[in-house]
């Protein structure tokens, strides 16, 4: 693929691409870097090498470890690099580069240097036939390690988020989900806004029941809510950032309903789930217990089309939890 | 041109600095004042000061879990070093880093690193930096011969050499890597690898400060032509254990006469013949007053507060939660 995807085609992936010409137009300190970036394989960087120029847009060769410290190091000395990665599972990969690097460099040093790199995982979660190695949602462990995580889950917030996370001083982790890419069937509205890093947004208001959902389950929890509306009114709370987590925004939502379902497509055990409903129990006042659905502990996506389905949340999961702490305390 | 005595009076002093400054960390970190241990420098003392003769004040360097050398020679304060040491708010990362990480970053200390091999690849990327803004920067990253198993400083000689990066691999070969022999850890030669990413590499002694002055001169040079990368191998031998640690449990992985043959080559006891005793006596004494200027310093340097345990976490805003919720 060459210059901008055609105009017919304008959703979450362009808005991304646009994020990415607005924020390099914008700061002469940002380049980009990682593979294929030049052609814009993913589609996310087209048309970048052919605007800006191979002094900052580096193709890097298969090296990621090098290439994610070598972004910390031009970091350190004043660039603002944007490190593409079209599998989420590379991140395993760099962890170390990311969480024991990267990331501990500003307390590590007292304060001395800060580390603005942006992580943009252009394809996490499943994306239908990829199979074990191509479909995890890892973001968890980055936010369980302290790494700011964002997941947006429309095109505005693809938008808004990538360009704050570029101007944010930290590193900064950005998971677009695979399975909202390639899909137009949320247009990008071409909305210029950067959404501050932190902040929640309620997506659809409601009475009953909270619904935590993030990345492509954002449109999974709607569907949901349109169908249950005869039955109840269900509030969605997007928390965009998974680290630092908008608690203000989820504390002020449950005082409201009482109820909270989270669904999220990652593993069960020490995932977003979890922490949301230990917060929950701690902190919040429930009128019935709270419910998660999230893919099974430990999951491994098989390559079969049917089981891969059956291991990611979908709305036939997220309704029979809504529907069970609705009936919790009926 | 430095004259020849100017010269080798300058690397003495280098050299002289970091093996008083260490000897005190030894005993401080062996009595407990200095917790957590340190990963002695001693003996390679010729390595740090003959490279970092070579770089001003705006060329950068990466170091290692064995840092204190590094960051010495390259002109940090022995006494913010030492109160780093000892984890006082009057450190460079005051009191954040420790022996491990500490670092004037000033001084174009892109960091000492806990990990090995991993100074490398961010020493790439500055050198990158460096080069796209036209400067005549050098980047010099330090290593061990243990490092030259890692994945991830192969790479990056593999990215400094595609781009032509204006930077100076230096293995610092001490023969162990914590206790593996080199011969028993690394295939073929360390030189011979660089040279097969297409990198000029040298290999000296690196017990004669002046040979590794003069190989470093050379490459450094080529650095700034914009020759692309270069590659130094010193042949060095550390006189201590890997750790303090290894020292109070008395742990000996290496055959005794083999240290004691090291230790007759002293590169500090070689130069100081060369200088004569009074010239070495001056230095000398002026040396030990700096020292025991820097401890007395540090041993009265304020801890951090407990209440900023984690303060500078994040460099921009991000509210973090308390582990408990009282």
């Amino acid at each position: 693929m060459s210059g901008l995807p055609d105009p017919a085609d304008f959703g979450y992936l362009h808005a991304l691409n646009r994020a990415m010409h607005a924020e390099m137009a914008a700061d002469e300190t940002v380049f980009l870097l990682g593979e294929d970036v030049g052609v814009g394989a993913s589609g996310v960087t087209a048309g970048l090498l052919t605007r800006f120029g191979p002094e900052r847009v580096l193709d890097t060769p298969l090296s990621e470890q090098s290439f994610t410290s070598f972004g910390t190091g031009a970091a350190m000395s004043g660039r603002r690099p944007v490190i593409e990665f079209q599998i989420s599972s590379l991140i395993y990969l760099v962890f170390e580069q990311i969480v024991n690097q990267a990331h501990k460099f500003s307390l590590m040093t007292g304060g001395q240097v800060r580390v603005p790199v942006t992580y943009l995982i252009s394809g996490t979660g499943s994306r239908y036939g990829w199979a074990g190695q191509h479909s995890d949602n890892p973001y968890s462990l980055l936010a369980h390690a302290g790494v700011k995580t964002v997941v947006p889950g429309r095109p505005e917030d693809a938008y808004g988020l990538l360009r704050a996370a570029i101007q944010d001083p930290d590193p900064v982790a950005v998971f677009a989900p695979s399975a909202l890419l390639e899909s137009t069937a949320v247009p990008d509205p071409g909305s210029e806004e950067i959404v501050p890093l932190g902040t929640a947004n309620v997506v659809r208001e409601g009475s009953d029941l909270t619904v935590v959902a993030v990345g492509q389950c954002v449109g999974t929890a709607l569907e949901v809510a349109d169908r249950l509306s005869d039955r109840a009114d269900l509030e969605i709370v997007d928390p965009r950032t998974v680290y630092p987590f908008d608690w203000d925004c989820l504390r002020k939502s449950v005082g409201k309903t009482g109820r909270l379902v989270v669904i999220d497509d990652s593993n069960r055990m020490c995932g977003l789930g979890a922490e949301v409903l230990a917060t929950a129990a701690e902190e919040f006042d429930l009128v019935a217990p709270p419910r998660r659905v999230s893919r099974p502990d430990g999951t491994v996506i098989p390559y079969s089309l049917a089981l891969d389905r059956a291991l990611v949340p979908g709305a036939e999961q997220l309704t029979k939890a809504v529907e069970a702490v609705l009936a919790a305390d009926d | 041109m430095k004259t020849d005595l100017k010269r080798q009076i300058d690397l003495y002093s280098s050299m002289k600095l970091i093996r008083e400054f260490e000897e005190r960390c030894l005993e401080m970190a062996i009595s407990g004042e200095i917790i957590g241990g340190i990963h002695p420098y001693i003996g390679q003392e010729a390595v740090a000061a003959g490279v970092c003769a070579n770089l001003t004040d705006r060329d950068l360097i990466t170091s290692t879990h064995r840092g204190h050398g590094h960051v010495l020679a390259k002109g940090a304060e022995p006494r913010r070093l030492l109160a780093e040491l000892l984890g006082t708010v009057e450190g460079f990362n005051k009191g954040r880093g420790g022996s491990m990480h500490a670092a004037d970053m000033r001084l174009g200390i892109l960091g000492a690193n806990g990990i090995v091999g991993a100074g490398g690849a961010i020493a790439a990327g500055a050198a990158w930096a460096a080069k796209s803004r036209g400067s005549s920067e050098v980047v010099v990253s330090f290593f061990g011969d243990g490092a030259m198993s890692q994945g991830v400083l192969l790479e990056a000689f593999n990215l400094a050499a595609i781009w032509s990066l204006p930077m100076l691999f230096v293995c610092e070969n001490n023969m162990y890597a914590t206790s593996l022999r080199l011969d028993s850890g690394l295939a073929g030669s360390a030189a011979r690898r660089a040279e097969g990413f297409g990198m000029v590499a040298r290999s000296v002694d690196g017990m004669d400060v002046e040979a590794v002055a003069d190989a470093t001169a050379e490459l450094v040079a080529r650095c700034r032509d914009g020759a692309g990368p270069a590659f130094l191998e010193c042949r060095t031998y550390r006189f201590f254990g890997h750790h303090s640690v290894l020292e109070q449990l008395g742990v000996e992985f290496r055959d005794r006469a083999e240290v004691a043959a090291w230790r007759e080559r002293d590169p500090i006891l070689a130069l100081g013949e060369k200088l004569g005793k009074d010239v070495v006596a001056g230095i000398d004494a002026t040396i030990r007053e700096k020292i025991d200027e820097a401890v007395e310093f540090a041993k009265n340097a304020e801890t951090p507060d407990v209440e900023d345990a984690l303060m500078y976490l994040y460099a921009g805003p991000a509210a973090v939660r308390p582990g408990v919720i009282l």
